[in-house]
Protein backbone atom coordinates (compact mmCIF):
# COMPACT_ATOMS: atom_id res chain seq x y z
CA UNK A 1 0.00 0.00 0.00
CA UNK A 2 1.33 3.65 -0.90
CA UNK A 3 0.11 6.66 1.65
CA UNK A 4 -3.01 6.33 -0.11
CA UNK A 5 -6.82 5.71 0.86
CA UNK A 6 -7.33 2.74 2.34
CA UNK A 7 -9.05 0.32 -0.31
CA UNK A 8 -9.27 -3.22 0.84
CA UNK A 9 -12.33 -3.62 -0.57
CA UNK A 10 -14.75 -2.12 -3.88
CA UNK A 11 -18.60 -2.91 -4.28
CA UNK A 12 -19.84 -3.08 -7.12
CA UNK A 13 -23.81 -1.30 -7.15
CA UNK A 14 -25.62 -2.17 -10.24
CA UNK A 15 -26.38 2.08 -11.97
CA UNK A 16 -29.97 0.47 -12.37
CA UNK A 17 -31.06 -0.55 -8.95
CA UNK A 18 -32.37 2.79 -6.83
CA UNK A 19 -32.16 0.56 -4.21
CA UNK A 20 -28.67 -0.55 -3.67
CA UNK A 21 -27.53 2.92 -4.79
CA UNK A 22 -29.63 4.20 -2.42
CA UNK A 23 -27.42 2.37 0.41
CA UNK A 24 -24.47 1.58 -1.09
CA UNK A 25 -22.46 3.18 1.65
CA UNK A 26 -23.93 1.54 4.40
CA UNK A 27 -22.41 -2.13 4.02
CA UNK A 28 -18.96 -1.32 4.85
CA UNK A 29 -16.80 -1.40 1.86
CA UNK A 30 -13.87 0.97 1.58
CA UNK A 31 -14.75 1.95 -1.68
CA UNK A 32 -17.87 1.74 -4.05
CA UNK A 33 -18.15 1.64 -7.69
CA UNK A 34 -21.27 2.60 -8.76
CA UNK A 35 -21.43 0.92 -12.10
CA UNK A 36 -22.36 2.05 -15.91
CA UNK A 37 -20.60 -0.21 -17.34
CA UNK A 38 -21.13 -4.35 -17.90
CA UNK A 39 -23.29 -4.22 -14.99
CA UNK A 40 -26.04 -2.47 -16.73
CA UNK A 41 -27.86 -3.48 -20.34
CA UNK A 42 -26.90 -1.59 -23.27
CA UNK A 43 -31.14 -1.07 -23.57
CA UNK A 44 -30.49 0.46 -19.81
CA UNK A 45 -27.47 2.96 -20.53
CA UNK A 46 -29.33 6.21 -20.77
CA UNK A 47 -31.44 5.34 -17.47
CA UNK A 48 -28.23 4.27 -15.56
CA UNK A 49 -26.14 7.54 -16.48
CA UNK A 50 -28.83 9.49 -15.09
CA UNK A 51 -30.28 7.54 -12.10
CA UNK A 52 -26.41 7.61 -10.94
CA UNK A 53 -25.62 11.38 -11.76
CA UNK A 54 -28.85 12.24 -9.39
CA UNK A 55 -27.59 9.83 -6.96
CA UNK A 56 -24.11 11.74 -6.55
CA UNK A 57 -25.86 14.90 -6.70
CA UNK A 58 -28.54 13.86 -3.98
CA UNK A 59 -27.03 11.33 -1.77
CA UNK A 60 -24.77 11.92 0.73
CA UNK A 61 -22.25 8.94 0.78
CA UNK A 62 -20.73 8.94 4.09
CA UNK A 63 -17.10 7.60 5.25
CA UNK A 64 -16.63 5.84 2.01
CA UNK A 65 -14.97 6.67 -1.43
CA UNK A 66 -17.18 6.84 -4.06
CA UNK A 67 -16.39 6.09 -7.78
CA UNK A 68 -18.11 5.33 -10.84
CA UNK A 69 -17.06 2.70 -13.43
CA UNK A 70 -17.93 5.10 -16.93
CA UNK A 71 -17.64 3.16 -20.01
CA UNK A 72 -14.64 3.39 -22.11
CA UNK A 73 -14.48 6.60 -24.34
CA UNK A 74 -14.48 4.10 -27.75
CA UNK A 75 -18.06 3.13 -27.08
CA UNK A 76 -21.14 4.54 -28.00
CA UNK A 77 -21.71 5.27 -24.31
CA UNK A 78 -18.51 6.79 -22.99
CA UNK A 79 -18.67 10.62 -24.02
CA UNK A 80 -22.41 10.93 -22.40
CA UNK A 81 -20.88 9.09 -19.17
CA UNK A 82 -17.95 11.79 -19.19
CA UNK A 83 -20.45 14.77 -19.37
CA UNK A 84 -22.67 13.63 -16.73
CA UNK A 85 -20.72 11.90 -14.31
CA UNK A 86 -17.55 14.31 -14.19
CA UNK A 87 -19.75 17.34 -13.38
CA UNK A 88 -21.05 15.54 -9.82
CA UNK A 89 -17.38 15.09 -8.82
CA UNK A 90 -16.95 11.57 -7.64
CA UNK A 91 -14.25 10.69 -5.89
CA UNK A 92 -12.73 8.81 -9.05
CA UNK A 93 -13.75 7.48 -12.44
CA UNK A 94 -13.05 3.82 -13.01
CA UNK A 95 -11.99 3.38 -16.20
CA UNK A 96 -12.16 0.19 -18.05
CA UNK A 97 -10.59 -1.04 -21.22
CA UNK A 98 -7.51 0.94 -20.43
CA UNK A 99 -4.86 -0.63 -22.87
CA UNK A 100 -2.39 2.48 -23.34
CA UNK A 101 -1.27 5.74 -21.97
CA UNK A 102 -3.32 7.15 -24.90
CA UNK A 103 -6.61 6.19 -23.22
CA UNK A 104 -5.55 7.46 -20.08
CA UNK A 105 -4.13 10.97 -21.62
CA UNK A 106 -7.91 10.83 -23.63
CA UNK A 107 -9.88 10.45 -20.67
CA UNK A 108 -7.95 12.92 -18.76
CA UNK A 109 -7.90 15.50 -21.03
CA UNK A 110 -12.02 15.34 -21.64
CA UNK A 111 -11.99 15.61 -17.42
CA UNK A 112 -9.99 18.08 -17.58
CA UNK A 113 -12.40 20.28 -19.79
CA UNK A 114 -15.46 18.74 -18.08
CA UNK A 115 -13.91 19.90 -14.85
CA UNK A 116 -13.14 23.71 -15.95
CA UNK A 117 -15.90 23.67 -17.56
CA UNK A 118 -17.96 23.13 -14.31
CA UNK A 119 -16.38 24.69 -11.79
CA UNK A 120 -13.81 22.11 -10.60
CA UNK A 121 -10.16 22.39 -10.21
CA UNK A 122 -8.78 20.35 -13.14
CA UNK A 123 -7.55 16.70 -11.57
CA UNK A 124 -9.56 16.61 -8.70
CA UNK A 125 -11.56 13.17 -10.31
CA UNK A 126 -9.16 10.87 -9.82
CA UNK A 127 -8.67 7.53 -11.86
CA UNK A 128 -8.46 3.86 -11.45
CA UNK A 129 -7.82 1.99 -14.18
CA UNK A 130 -9.01 -1.20 -15.60
CA UNK A 131 -6.84 -3.21 -18.01
CA UNK A 132 -8.50 -6.06 -19.84
CA UNK A 133 -6.42 -7.33 -23.03
CA UNK A 134 -3.23 -8.64 -23.20
CA UNK A 135 -1.86 -5.80 -25.36
CA UNK A 136 -2.66 -3.57 -21.77
CA UNK A 137 -1.05 -6.05 -20.05
CA UNK A 138 2.33 -5.40 -21.61
CA UNK A 139 1.67 -1.27 -21.02
CA UNK A 140 0.69 -1.20 -17.34
CA UNK A 141 3.67 0.63 -16.31
CA UNK A 142 3.03 3.67 -19.40
CA UNK A 143 -0.80 3.32 -18.17
CA UNK A 144 0.17 4.12 -14.57
CA UNK A 145 2.43 7.07 -15.32
CA UNK A 146 -0.07 8.32 -18.05
CA UNK A 147 -1.56 10.89 -15.58
CA UNK A 148 -1.32 12.09 -12.24
CA UNK A 149 -4.95 11.08 -11.90
CA UNK A 150 -4.11 7.75 -11.94
CA UNK A 151 -4.60 6.31 -8.24
CA UNK A 152 -4.88 2.55 -8.58
CA UNK A 153 -4.27 -0.07 -11.43
CA UNK A 154 -7.16 -3.18 -11.78
CA UNK A 155 -7.49 -5.61 -13.98
CA UNK A 156 -10.59 -7.26 -15.46
CA UNK A 157 -10.31 -10.96 -14.86
CA UNK A 158 -13.05 -12.33 -17.15
CA UNK A 159 -12.28 -10.23 -19.99
CA UNK A 160 -8.41 -10.58 -19.87
CA UNK A 161 -8.43 -14.47 -19.46
CA UNK A 162 -10.73 -14.55 -22.13
CA UNK A 163 -8.20 -12.40 -24.23
CA UNK A 164 -5.48 -14.55 -23.73
CA UNK A 165 -7.62 -18.15 -24.23
CA UNK A 166 -7.06 -19.07 -20.77
CA UNK A 167 -9.36 -21.14 -18.94
CA UNK A 168 -11.08 -19.95 -15.89
CA UNK A 169 -10.64 -22.29 -12.78
CA UNK A 170 -11.21 -21.38 -8.86
CA UNK A 171 -7.67 -21.84 -8.53
CA UNK A 172 -6.96 -18.74 -10.53
CA UNK A 173 -3.48 -19.73 -11.89
CA UNK A 174 -4.30 -17.88 -15.07
CA UNK A 175 -4.35 -14.94 -13.02
CA UNK A 176 -0.75 -15.34 -11.72
CA UNK A 177 0.81 -13.62 -15.11
CA UNK A 178 -1.69 -10.07 -14.94
CA UNK A 179 -1.51 -10.21 -10.87
CA UNK A 180 2.00 -9.99 -11.18
CA UNK A 181 2.34 -7.17 -13.88
CA UNK A 182 0.13 -4.96 -12.26
CA UNK A 183 1.97 -5.34 -8.79
CA UNK A 184 5.32 -4.32 -10.69
CA UNK A 185 3.71 -1.92 -12.51
CA UNK A 186 1.70 -0.33 -9.75
CA UNK A 187 4.73 0.23 -7.50
CA UNK A 188 7.19 1.43 -9.84
CA UNK A 189 4.77 4.15 -10.21
CA UNK A 190 3.95 4.65 -6.68
CA UNK A 191 0.12 3.89 -7.05
CA UNK A 192 -2.08 1.09 -5.23
CA UNK A 193 -2.51 -2.50 -7.31
CA UNK A 194 -6.32 -3.99 -7.22
CA UNK A 195 -7.52 -7.28 -7.41
CA UNK A 196 -10.64 -8.17 -9.68
CA UNK A 197 -13.65 -9.99 -8.67
CA UNK A 198 -14.40 -13.64 -7.02
CA UNK A 199 -17.37 -14.71 -8.66
CA UNK A 200 -18.95 -17.31 -6.66
CA UNK A 201 -20.61 -15.25 -3.94
CA UNK A 202 -21.91 -18.34 -1.93
CA UNK A 203 -17.30 -19.77 -1.88
CA UNK A 204 -16.44 -17.73 1.44
CA UNK A 205 -13.74 -20.28 2.32
CA UNK A 206 -12.81 -19.92 -1.84
CA UNK A 207 -13.12 -16.19 -1.20
CA UNK A 208 -10.59 -15.89 1.75
CA UNK A 209 -8.20 -17.88 0.51
CA UNK A 210 -7.71 -15.86 -2.74
CA UNK A 211 -7.75 -12.68 -0.86
CA UNK A 212 -5.22 -13.79 1.67
CA UNK A 213 -3.45 -14.94 -1.18
CA UNK A 214 -3.54 -11.52 -3.08
CA UNK A 215 -2.78 -9.78 -0.05
CA UNK A 216 0.38 -11.69 -0.33
CA UNK A 217 1.23 -11.16 -3.61
CA UNK A 218 1.13 -7.46 -2.38
CA UNK A 219 -2.10 -6.36 -3.57
CA UNK A 220 -4.32 -3.45 -1.85
CA UNK A 221 -7.76 -4.34 -2.02
CA UNK A 222 -10.30 -6.23 -4.06
CA UNK A 223 -13.32 -5.74 -5.84
CA UNK A 224 -16.33 -7.74 -4.55
CA UNK A 225 -20.21 -8.38 -5.71
CA UNK A 226 -21.88 -8.60 -3.27
CA UNK A 227 -21.93 -7.32 0.50
CA UNK A 228 -21.76 -10.34 2.27
CA UNK A 229 -18.16 -10.91 0.42
CA UNK A 230 -17.03 -7.45 2.32
CA UNK A 231 -16.07 -8.81 6.19
CA UNK A 232 -14.35 -11.85 4.53
CA UNK A 233 -12.04 -9.87 2.25
CA UNK A 234 -11.34 -7.44 4.99
CA UNK A 235 -10.38 -10.32 7.27
CA UNK A 236 -7.68 -11.47 5.17
CA UNK A 237 -6.36 -8.26 4.17
CA UNK A 238 -6.47 -7.73 8.17
CA UNK A 239 -2.79 -8.45 9.63
CA UNK A 240 -2.25 -11.27 12.16
CA UNK A 241 -1.62 -10.47 15.75
CA UNK A 242 2.25 -11.42 15.29
CA UNK A 243 2.40 -9.02 12.81
CA UNK A 244 0.81 -6.15 14.10
CA UNK A 245 3.04 -6.72 17.60
CA UNK A 246 6.04 -7.39 15.57
CA UNK A 247 4.65 -4.00 13.20
CA UNK A 248 4.60 -2.13 16.06
CA UNK A 249 7.92 -2.99 17.65
CA UNK A 250 10.13 -2.03 14.46
CA UNK A 251 7.70 1.86 14.24
CA UNK A 252 9.23 1.85 17.99
CA UNK A 253 12.59 1.16 16.93
CA UNK A 254 12.40 3.67 13.95
CA UNK A 255 11.07 6.48 16.40
CA UNK A 256 13.56 5.96 18.96
CA UNK A 257 16.30 6.01 16.35
CA UNK A 258 14.83 9.10 14.75
CA UNK A 259 14.73 11.06 18.10
CA UNK A 260 18.52 9.95 18.71
CA UNK A 261 19.21 11.14 15.06
CA UNK A 262 20.47 7.84 14.23
CA UNK A 263 19.80 6.45 10.81
CA UNK A 264 20.65 3.09 11.41
CA UNK A 265 17.62 0.76 13.32
CA UNK A 266 18.40 -2.03 15.35
CA UNK A 267 15.33 -4.45 16.42
CA UNK A 268 16.40 -7.65 18.04
CA UNK A 269 20.14 -7.38 17.01
CA UNK A 270 18.69 -7.39 13.48
CA UNK A 271 19.28 -4.34 11.35
CA UNK A 272 15.88 -3.09 10.32
CA UNK A 273 16.11 -0.80 6.90
CA UNK A 274 13.47 1.23 4.79
CA UNK A 275 11.64 -1.86 3.22
CA UNK A 276 11.03 -3.17 6.80
CA UNK A 277 9.68 0.08 8.07
CA UNK A 278 7.51 0.67 5.24
CA UNK A 279 5.98 -2.73 5.11
CA UNK A 280 5.58 -2.01 9.25
CA UNK A 281 3.25 1.22 8.13
CA UNK A 282 1.18 -0.75 5.45
CA UNK A 283 0.70 -3.22 8.24
CA UNK A 284 -0.03 -0.04 11.09
CA UNK A 285 -2.76 1.29 8.61
CA UNK A 286 -4.01 -2.16 8.01
CA UNK A 287 -4.34 -2.74 11.40
CA UNK A 288 -5.75 0.57 11.99
CA UNK A 289 -8.86 0.09 9.58
CA UNK A 290 -9.39 -3.09 11.08
CA UNK A 291 -9.53 -1.81 14.38
CA UNK A 292 -6.89 -3.88 15.83
CA UNK A 293 -4.43 -1.17 17.24
CA UNK A 294 -5.35 -2.42 20.52
CA UNK A 295 -2.88 -5.33 20.62
CA UNK A 296 0.03 -4.66 23.11
CA UNK A 297 2.92 -5.06 21.09
CA UNK B 1 -53.12 14.40 -37.99
CA UNK B 2 -52.91 13.97 -34.22
CA UNK B 3 -49.67 11.77 -33.42
CA UNK B 4 -47.58 10.77 -30.22
CA UNK B 5 -44.36 9.71 -28.44
CA UNK B 6 -43.88 7.68 -25.62
CA UNK B 7 -41.27 6.82 -23.40
CA UNK B 8 -41.37 4.45 -20.40
CA UNK B 9 -38.76 4.16 -17.46
CA UNK B 10 -38.11 2.40 -14.50
CA UNK B 11 -39.41 -0.33 -12.79
CA UNK B 12 -42.20 -1.41 -10.13
CA UNK B 13 -39.08 -3.07 -7.64
CA UNK B 14 -38.83 -1.22 -4.36
CA UNK B 15 -37.76 1.90 -4.29
CA UNK B 16 -37.98 2.73 -7.79
CA UNK B 17 -41.07 4.01 -9.79
CA UNK B 18 -42.55 3.31 -13.25
CA UNK B 19 -42.81 6.54 -15.02
CA UNK B 20 -44.67 6.99 -18.61
CA UNK B 21 -44.44 9.88 -20.72
CA UNK B 22 -46.81 10.31 -23.41
CA UNK B 23 -46.57 14.14 -25.76
CA UNK B 24 -49.24 14.17 -28.28
CA UNK B 25 -49.27 16.77 -30.56
CA UNK B 26 -52.71 18.27 -29.59
CA UNK B 27 -52.47 18.14 -25.66
CA UNK B 28 -52.39 21.31 -23.75
CA UNK B 29 -49.91 21.45 -20.49
CA UNK B 30 -48.88 19.04 -18.46
CA UNK B 31 -51.43 15.64 -16.89
CA UNK B 32 -49.98 14.83 -14.03
CA UNK B 33 -50.76 10.84 -12.37
CA UNK B 34 -49.12 9.57 -9.39
CA UNK B 35 -50.00 6.45 -7.41
CA UNK B 36 -47.56 6.53 -4.83
CA UNK B 37 -47.83 5.08 -0.63
CA UNK B 38 -46.45 8.56 -0.37
CA UNK B 39 -49.34 10.53 -2.13
CA UNK B 40 -50.97 11.60 0.99
CA UNK B 41 -47.78 13.19 2.43
CA UNK B 42 -45.79 13.91 0.11
CA UNK B 43 -47.89 14.62 -3.25
CA UNK B 44 -47.56 17.86 -3.69
CA UNK B 45 -43.38 17.57 -3.75
CA UNK B 46 -43.56 14.97 -5.67
CA UNK B 47 -45.79 16.73 -8.59
CA UNK B 48 -43.50 19.53 -8.65
CA UNK B 49 -40.51 17.46 -8.96
CA UNK B 50 -42.03 16.11 -11.80
CA UNK B 51 -43.16 19.36 -13.34
CA UNK B 52 -39.56 20.62 -12.53
CA UNK B 53 -38.02 17.15 -14.21
CA UNK B 54 -39.70 17.53 -17.57
CA UNK B 55 -39.43 21.45 -17.79
CA UNK B 56 -35.56 20.87 -17.59
CA UNK B 57 -35.96 18.95 -20.91
CA UNK B 58 -38.06 20.75 -22.69
CA UNK B 59 -41.56 19.25 -21.79
CA UNK B 60 -44.38 21.82 -21.21
CA UNK B 61 -47.15 19.66 -22.69
CA UNK B 62 -48.20 15.50 -22.06
CA UNK B 63 -49.06 13.74 -19.59
CA UNK B 64 -47.19 11.39 -16.89
CA UNK B 65 -48.11 8.28 -15.27
CA UNK B 66 -46.07 7.21 -12.46
CA UNK B 67 -46.53 3.84 -10.00
CA UNK B 68 -44.12 4.75 -7.19
CA UNK B 69 -42.89 2.54 -4.88
CA UNK B 70 -41.09 4.09 -2.48
CA UNK B 71 -38.72 5.77 -4.78
CA UNK B 72 -36.27 8.69 -3.37
CA UNK B 73 -36.65 12.09 -5.04
CA UNK B 74 -33.13 12.01 -7.00
CA UNK B 75 -34.83 8.55 -8.68
CA UNK B 76 -37.99 10.03 -9.11
CA UNK B 77 -36.53 12.77 -11.01
CA UNK B 78 -34.03 10.11 -12.71
CA UNK B 79 -37.30 7.89 -14.21
CA UNK B 80 -39.03 10.90 -15.21
CA UNK B 81 -36.09 12.17 -17.13
CA UNK B 82 -35.14 9.45 -18.61
CA UNK B 83 -38.55 8.33 -20.06
CA UNK B 84 -38.50 11.66 -21.01
CA UNK B 85 -35.69 11.99 -22.86
CA UNK B 86 -36.73 8.61 -24.32
CA UNK B 87 -40.52 9.98 -25.96
CA UNK B 88 -38.48 12.90 -27.09
CA UNK B 89 -36.03 10.37 -29.11
CA UNK B 90 -38.45 8.03 -29.83
CA UNK B 91 -40.95 7.22 -32.73
CA UNK B 92 -43.78 9.24 -33.95
CA UNK B 93 -46.75 7.31 -33.73
CA UNK B 94 -50.39 7.98 -35.51
CA UNK B 95 -52.47 8.60 -32.16
CA UNK B 96 -55.19 6.29 -32.45
CA UNK B 97 -58.71 8.17 -31.09
CA UNK B 98 -61.09 5.87 -29.36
Amino acid sequence: MTGRRLRRTSLYIPGTNPGMLANASVYGADSIILDLEDGVPVSEKDAARILVRNALRAIRYRGVEVTVRVNALCTPFGKDDFEEIIPMAPDAIRLPKCESAEDVRQSDALMSELESRNGIQPGTVQIIAITESASGGTKLSEIAAASPRIEALNYGAEDYTADIGAVRTKEGHELDDIRAKVIVAARIAGVQALDSVFGDVNDMDGLYAEAFRVRQLGFDGKSVIHPRQIPVVHSAFTPSEKEIKFAKRVMKAFHEAASRGSGVIALDGRMIDAPVVARAQKIIALAEAAGCLLIEG
Amino acid sequence: MNTERTGVSGSLESCDALVIVVLPSDSEGLEIEIDSPSIASFGEEMRKSVRETLESVGVFRGSVKIQDRGSLDCTLRARVETAARRALAGDVREKVNT
